[in-house]
C-alpha cells in the first residue's frame, strides 16, 4: 500500500504543478502565439484577478462568480491597455516588453500605494481528504480540473467559433486576413483581452491559496515564462505538453529537495532544453510533422 | 616607431561611426565635464562626495547593458544577476581573506571574473541555442528572479562559505571596503574623496575603452549583427561568438558595478537582484538612448539623480514615475529621450550655421 500512497502523492503533486503551470502560462501563451509579444505585465493581470475576486468574495459574492468577475475585469483592462499602448508597438516586439514592464512597475507600486502592503485573504475552501499518511486539499483537485477545463475551452474557442477561425487566420498571414475583410485590429484587441482574462482567472483561482501582496504576480511569472519558452508559440502543441513535462520535473524535485529546488531545477532544465530545441516543443513537433 | 603608430591607430578608435561626438568641440566638452567632476570634491563636503559615488557605481552596469542591448541588439534583463553574483562573491572573498596585502583588489578582480564565467555559461546556452529577441529577455529575467529567491532563503547558519554567512533576505554585510596597499599605510576606500577619484578614473577608463571597442572591428561586427543577423552570418561572421563575447563583456561590467556597490556600502542584499532592481537599468539605458554610450551615460545620471530626488520627497511614487517614464520613452522617443534631444539640437545647429558645421 505504501507504494500506492507515494505514487498517489507524486501524481497529486505533479498534477498540482501542471495546473499551476498551465493556468499561469496560458494567458501569456495566447498573447505570444498571436502577436509575438511577451506581456511582462502578465503578473499584474494575475494580481488584478486575485484582488478583484477576493474583494468580491469579501462583499459576499460566491467564489465562482467572484473568480469570473476577476477574470472579466482583467480582460477589460487588458483590452484597454492594448488600445492605448501595445497597439502602437506591434512592429517592435522588444519595445513591447519594455513598455509592458513599465506598466508592471506602475501597477505594482500603485497597488502598494493605494491598497497597502497586503490584503485580507479568504482562506482555501472545500477542506481536505486523507490518503495514507498525508492529507490533501480538495481545492487543489478543483484547480487541476480547472486547468484541464481551461485548455478544453480554449481548444473549442480556437477551433469551433468564428472568432477562433478569424484569430487563426490572423496569426498565419495577417495582411491576407485583413485583405479578406477580417478586422485584425479588433482580433488583436480581443486576443490581448483573452490573454489578460486568462491571467485574471489564474489570479482568481489561486487567490484563496496565497497571501495577497502587490508583488504576488512575480510568484507566477517565472513559471509562466519558462513554460512559454520551452512550449513555443502554439498553446496546444506547446504550452500543454511543456507544462506536463515541467510539472513532473518540478514535482519530483520539490518532493526530493523542497520548493526552491523544484524551481531551480525547472529553470536549469529549460536552459538546457532551449539549447537542443530552440523553437520550443511546438516548433519541434511542427518540424517533425512537416 | 611601430609601437607609436600602433598606439595612435588605437587612439583614433576613440571616435568613429558607432559613437556620437567627434572633433575638437566634443572633446573640449568632454574635458570640461571631466574637469568639473574632478573639481567637485574641492567645493563639497567629503560626506556628500562619498555618498554621490553611489551614482557612479551604477553607471558601469548601464554602460554594459548599453553594449549588449543598444549595440548588440540582444535584450538582457538579467544584468542584476551578475551584479549580485559579483557583489556576493566580493563579500565572501573579502570576509574570508581580509583586507591586508591588497587582497581586496584581488577579490575585486576575482569577483568580476566569477560573474564573467557565469555570463559565459549562461550565454553559451542562450546564444548557441540561438535564442534571441523576446525569449532572451524573459530567460535572463527568470534567471535573475530565481537567483534572488535562492539567496533570499539562505538565512540559516548552514548557508555559509568559509566564515561568510549569506544571511538570506537580510543580506550580507560587514565586508571590508576596497583597500589599496601603500608604503605609508594602506588607503582604505571609505565613501569619501579618495573613493570618488578612484571610481571616477575607473569610469572614464571604462567609457573610453568601450568607445574604442565599439569603433573597432569587433564593434562594427556586433552592430552589423544587430542590424541584420542573417546578413552578418552570410558575410562569414560567427554571430553566436560575437553575441556571446558582447554578453560576457557587458555582464562583467554589471559585475564591476556589483563589487563597487558592495564595497561602497559594505552591504549587499538579494533585493538588489529582484524584479524592481532588474527594471532600473532598463529605465536608465532606455531613457538615455541605448544606441550610444555617451547618451546612455548622461541618461543614467539624469534618471539616477531624479530617482534619488523623488525617493527623498515622495518615496512611494518614485517607481511609478520610473514606470511611466519607461512607457513614455518607448511610445514617444524610442531611441531615448537624451539621444533624441541631442539629435534635435545638433540638427538645429547644423541648419543655422551650414558653413561652419563640420562634415560628419
Amino acid at each position: 500500500m505504501d507504494v500506492l500512497y507515494s505514487a498517489f502523492s507524486l501524481l497529486y503533486q505533479s498534477g498540482d504543478a501542471f495546473a499551476f503551470l498551465v493556468l499561469s502560462a496560458c494567458g501569456l501563451a495566447v498573447i505570444f502565439g498571436m502577436m509575438g509579444v511577451i506581456n511582462l505585465a502578465h503578473g499584474e493581470f494575475i494580481l488584478c484577478g486575485a484582488y478583484v475576486s477576493t474583494s468580491a468574495t469579501h462583499m459576499g459574492l460566491p467564489l465562482p462568480l467572484a473568480i469570473a468577475l476577476g477574470a472579466g475585469v482583467a480582460g477589460l483592462i487588458g483590452m484597454l491597455l492594448e488600445r492605448l499602448i501595445v497597439r502602437h508597438l506591434y512592429s517592435r516586439p522588444l519595445d513591447t516588453i519594455v513598455a509592458t514592464w513599465g506598466i508592471s512597475m506602475i501597477v505594482t507600486q500603485g497597488t502598494l500605494i493605494v491598497l497597502g502592503s497586503t490584503m485580507q485573504g479568504t482562506g482555501t475552501p472545500f477542506g481536505s481528504f486523507v490518503v495514507g499518511n498525508y492529507s490533501y486539499s480538495v481545492y487543489r483537485i478543483v484547480l487541476m480540473g480547472m486547468a484541464l477545463a481551461t485548455l478544453a475551452a480554449l481548444w473549442l474557442v480556437f477551433t469551433r467559433t468564428r472568432f477562433g477561425v478569424l484569430a487563426r487566420a490572423t496569426i498565419q498571414v495577417p495582411h491576407i486576413a485583413q485583405a479578406l475583410g477580417v478586422n485584425t485590429g479588433l482580433i488583436y484587441s480581443l486576443t490581448f483581452g483573452l490573454g489578460a482574462a486568462l491571467a485574471g482567472l489564474a489570479g482568481g483561482l489561486y487567490a484563496p491559496t496565497m497571501t495577497l501582496v502587490p508583488t504576488m504576480g512575480s510568484a507566477f511569472i517565472v513559471e509562466a515564462f519558462v513554460t512559454v519558452v520551452i512550449g513555443g508559440a502554439d498553446i496546444f502543441l506547446g504550452t500543454a505538453p511543456a507544462a506536463a513535462i515541467l510539472g513532473v520535473v518540478k514535482a519530483a524535485l520539490t518532493s526530493w529537495q523542497g520548493q526552491l529546488a523544484g524551481q531551480i531545477g525547472m529553470l536549469l532544465a529549460v536552459i538546457v532544453v532551449i539549447r537542443i530545441l530552440p523553437r520550443g516543443i511546438s516548433g519541434w513537433i511542427l518540424k517533425e510533422r512537416a | 616607431m611601430a609601437l607609436l603608430s600602433r598606439i595612435t591607430s588605437i587612439l583614433t578608435l576613440l571616435e568613429g561611426p558607432q559613437t556620437l561626438g567627434r572633433g575638437r568641440r566634443f572633446w573640449s566638452g568632454f574635458a570640461l565635464v571631466v574637469a568639473a567632476a574632478s573639481a567637485y570634491p574641492l567645493f563639497a563636503d567629503g560626506y556628500d562626495v562619498g555618498n554621490n559615488v553611489y551614482f557612479f557605481n551604477w553607471t558601469f552596469m548601464a554602460l554594459g547593458l548599453c553594449l549588449i542591448w543598444g549595440y548588440g541588439g540582444s535584450l538582457s534583463f538579467g544584468q542584476t544577476a551578475f551584479f549580485g553574483i559579483a557583489g556576493y562573491a566580493y563579500g565572501v572573498l573579502t570576509i574570508n581573506l581580509g583586507d591586508a596585502y591588497g587582497l581586496t583588489l584581488f577579490a575585486l578582480v576575482a569577483a568580476v571574473l566569477i560573474s564573467a564565467v557565469c555570463a559565459a555559461i549562461l550565454g553559451y546556452f542562450l546564444f548557441f541555442g540561438r535564442i534571441s529577441g523576446v525569449f532572451l529577455g524573459i530567460v535572463t529575467l527568470s534567471v535573475t528572479l530565481v537567483m534572488e529567491r535562492f539567496i533570499s532563503q539562505t538565512a540559516g547558519p548552514e548557508w555559509h562559505i568559509g566564515t561568510a554567512r549569506l544571511n538570506g533576505f537580510n543580506g550580507m554585510g560587514a565586508m571590508p571596503s576596497l583597500t589599496i596597499p601603500w608604503p605609508g599605510g594602506p588607503i582604505v576606500l571609505f565613501p569619501d574623496v579618495a573613493l570618488y577619484y578612484v571610481t571616477l578614473v575607473l569610469l572614464i577608463l571604462v567609457y573610453l575603452g568601450l568607445r574604442m571597442l565599439v569603433n573597432s572591428r569587433f564593434g562594427n561586427v556586433i552592430v552589423a549583427i544587430r542590424e541584420n543577423p542573417q546578413r552578418a552570418e552570410m558575410l562569414g561572421y560567427d554571430v553566436r561568438k560575437y553575441q556571446l563575447g558582447t554578453f560576457i563583456i557587458g555582464s562583467s561590467l554589471a559585475g564591476l558595478s556589483g563589487v563597487l556597490y558592495t564595497s561602497w556600502g559594505n552591504y549587499i542584499t538579494p533585493a538588489s537582484m529582484g524584479m524592481t532592481a532588474a527594471s532600473l537599468p532598463i529605465v536608465w539605458v532606455a531613457v538615455g538612448g541605448r544606441s550610444d554610450l555617451t547618451t546612455t551615460l548622461f541618461g543614467s545620471f539624469l534618471v539616477l539623480i531624479g530617482f534619488q530626488a523623488l525617493t527623498i520627497y515622495g518615496s512611494q511614487y518614485a517607481l511609478v514615475v520610473m514606470g511611466a517614464l519607461l512607457v513614455l520613452t518607448v511610445l514617444v522617443a524610442p531611441s531615448g529621450i537624451v539621444a533624441s534631444a541631442v539629435l534635435l539640437v545638433s540638427k538645429r545647429w547644423m541648419r543655422k550655421k551650414p558653413q561652419s558645421g563640420e562634415v560628419s
